[in-house]
């Protein structure tokens, strides 16, 4: 028990970074970015990917699968969404050119084996992997009745410091000032001087370096890196997380992250393993009945 | 391109042939024409696989138990899921936009997840076979149904209903002062769109001889695949989604030359297509593509300033 709950922060703290990137972006732009399971994926298979058929250390992995990501960020704005800005499309049209791209990442992964076209980015095809045991130190203690491993104890103060970092640029900062802008009101930020533009690019980048932090923490933590992993274990339960929190809400999601993860464990303690999934689901279901806002939401908007 | 040429050399000959796949396109053209009917009366709804479930479930369950013949079955199949659509609707439909449409894709996944995968009459995650199949005589019913469905729809858009549809997806405020009974109306098109999206499944059910409660079929990424279908041909008129649902059925076949990299070039072709054509393919502007902003224009003549 004690020692699900403990599973629980981890997971909560992947969740809520995930979760973070996905709901900036609503929160920016109003569009929900389904590319953004596919980055969560892409950040973890080139981290592996360097780590294991390149020979570089965890470390420049890392730092190798954050970039991809966020160049990921800006291949979404500039393919994606500003085309269809420039157009004044309706944003469910955005709806489905990131579903194109997530598609486009997702298949050139999973045709990643040795020989093909795509060897230099995947080899495992479809297979999940972990990262090698060797690759990563890996220290555990045991306090109590508790099992606590370094890679997955560090990752809370890392979800952490980053959400606050994030937190601090968004309310503190002149960027930050610019992304509250533009999420107010695009035209009034450009009628006021601002590069609506540039400040939707960066919003992306900095939403798709968290995604594929979140995919590499997820890889480190628990494995099971493939090409399904953003769309069988995040991309679902990022719409949940940013709906209790409240859609475009940093904090809401941050909370909605691990209450969720809180929720399934609970769900599996008290039910098993496949119910626990229907019970996220219908949580969901009943927060968007009860309070639309979300349970930390507090406006929402109306058209008049 | 032999796919192609087999079509256009022996049509009776593809049509015992391709048999699955001519029933396929009839089956995603009525789910398609159930996602526009929700779109159409503004509501962004992902519901559909969950009725496809109950439908498939309820028509299967019923001819393996109690061995009535296979169209009561999809009727009745067809009628629960659009009275499930009705209990589902009354909360769900005061919700709008993407707030309704994660909703329902928590419907759809809890009813998978929580209820299908857990109820041991279901066969859980195995699914459950369908003796009763009858994959050529399920196209012979399939594509009249189809037909009847997409003019019965294209009626209901022109008369009064439709227009009150219209008017509650171009401004629900304004349809609301005008004495439309918005709640009424929204209503209305979901359930109908519940049946439909019911009777589909359980075609599908009898087309396969097998039901498959996986992520695929019943889950987010079969919404998603409707959505598409419905967006991509274009919205604004009935035979947008069908059109949208065709062509995506047959991608596989068109870019058949690009083997396993089939997805890379579907998504391409998705992403071209609602940049090019934000309004659907079948949609205002005739056959009109807007031009990438990179693309050489004509100089504007301007007007002459007077004076």
């Amino acid at each position: 028990m004690d020692q699900q709950i403990v599973n629980a922060i981890f997971i909560g703290s992947i969740y809520a970074l995930f979760a973070v990137g996905y709901t900036l972006v609503f929160g920016v732009l109003d569009i929900l970015n389904l590319a953004h399971s596919a980055v969560f994926m892409l950040g973890a298979a080139v981290t592996y990917t360097l780590v294991v058929s390149y020979g570089q250390s965890f470390w420049v992995a890392c730092v190798g699968g954050i970039l991809v990501s966020a160049l990921m960020g800006l291949v979404i704005e500039h393919v994606c969404l500003r085309p269809l800005r420039r157009r004044r499309a309706p944003p469910i049209s955005a709806l489905i050119s990131t579903i194109g791209l997530a598609l486009v990442i997702l298949a050139a992964v999973e045709q990643g084996k040795p020989g093909s076209f795509f060897a230099w980015l995947w080899k495992d095809g479809a297979n999940a992997v972990a990262f090698p045991v060797s690759t990563i130190p890996n220290p555990t203690w045991h306090v109590g009745n508790l099992t606590l491993e370094a890679v997955k104890v560090a990752i809370i103060p890392i979800a952490i410091a980053l959400m606050l970092l994030l937190g601090y640029i968004i309310r503190y900062t002149q960027v930050g000032r610019g992304l509250r802008a533009v999420a107010e009101n695009p035209r009034a930020a450009r009628l006021m001087g601002l590069d609506v533009d540039r400040i939707i690019s960066l919003t992306l980048v900095i939403s798709s370096a968290l995604g594929g932090l979140a995919g590499i923490l997820f890889g480190v933590a628990l494995g099971g890196i493939s090409p399904y992993m953003g769309r069988d274990q995040v991309e679902v339960r990022g719409l949940a997380i940013i709906v209790l929190g409240g859609m475009g809400s940093v904090a809401g999601a941050v909370i909605g992250g691990y209450l969720l993860a809180l929720i399934e464990v609970l769900a599996f303690i008290t039910f098993n393993s496949s119910v626990s999934g229907g019970v996220a689901f219908a949580a969901l279901f009943l927060v968007l009945i009860l309070r639309p806002q979300g349970l930390f939401g507090t406006r929402l908007r109306e058209r008049i | 391109m032999d796919f192609f040429i087999a079509l256009f050399s022996d049509p009776v000959g593809f049509y015992t042939s391709h048999t699955l796949l001519i029933g396929q396109i009839g089956i995603n053209g009525i789910v398609a024409t159930s996602m526009f009917l929700v779109l159409y009366s503004g509501q962004l709804s992902l519901a559909a696989p969950g009725f496809m479930a109950i439908g498939a479930y309820v028509s299967v369950l019923m001819g393996l138990h109690w061995h009535t013949p296979g169209a009561i079955n999809m009727l009745v199949a067809a009628l629960l899921a659009g009275l499930v659509g009705f209990l589902v609707g009354l909360p769900v439909l005061r919700l709008r936009g993407v707030f309704l449409a994660i909703a329902t894709i928590g419907f759809i996944e809890a009813l998978r997840l929580g209820v299908i995968l857990n109820v041991p009459i279901t066969g859980e995650g195995l699914g459950l076979s369908n003796p009763k199949a009858d994959p050529l005589g399920g196209v012979n019913f399939i594509l009249p149904s189809f037909i009847v469905i997409v003019f019965v729809i294209w009626r209901l858009t022109k008369g009064r209903l439709g227009n009150a549809w219209a008017a509650i997806r171009q401004d629900e405020l304004a349809a609301l002062s005008q004495g439309i009974h918005v709640a009424r109306y929204k209503m209305v098109a979901f359930v109908i769109s519940a049946l439909m999206a019911g009777y589909a499944g359980a075609l599908e059910a009898h087309l396969t001889f097998n039901v498959d409660p996986g992520e695929g079929n019943f889950g987010v990424t079969r919404a998603v695949q409707i959505l598409t279908f419905a967006v991509l041909g274009g919205s604004g008129f009935v035979l947008g989604p069908v059109v949208g649902a065709l062509i995506i059925t047959l991608l596989p076949y068109v870019f058949d030359a690009a083997g396993p990299y089939i997805n890379i070039v579907s998504g391409i072709f998705l992403i071209a297509v609602i940049i090019f054509r934000p309004q659907g393919i079948v949609g205002r502007g005739g056959l009109a593509i807007i031009k990438p902003s990179w693309w050489p224009r004509r100089a504007r003549v301007s007007a002459p300033t007077p004076g």
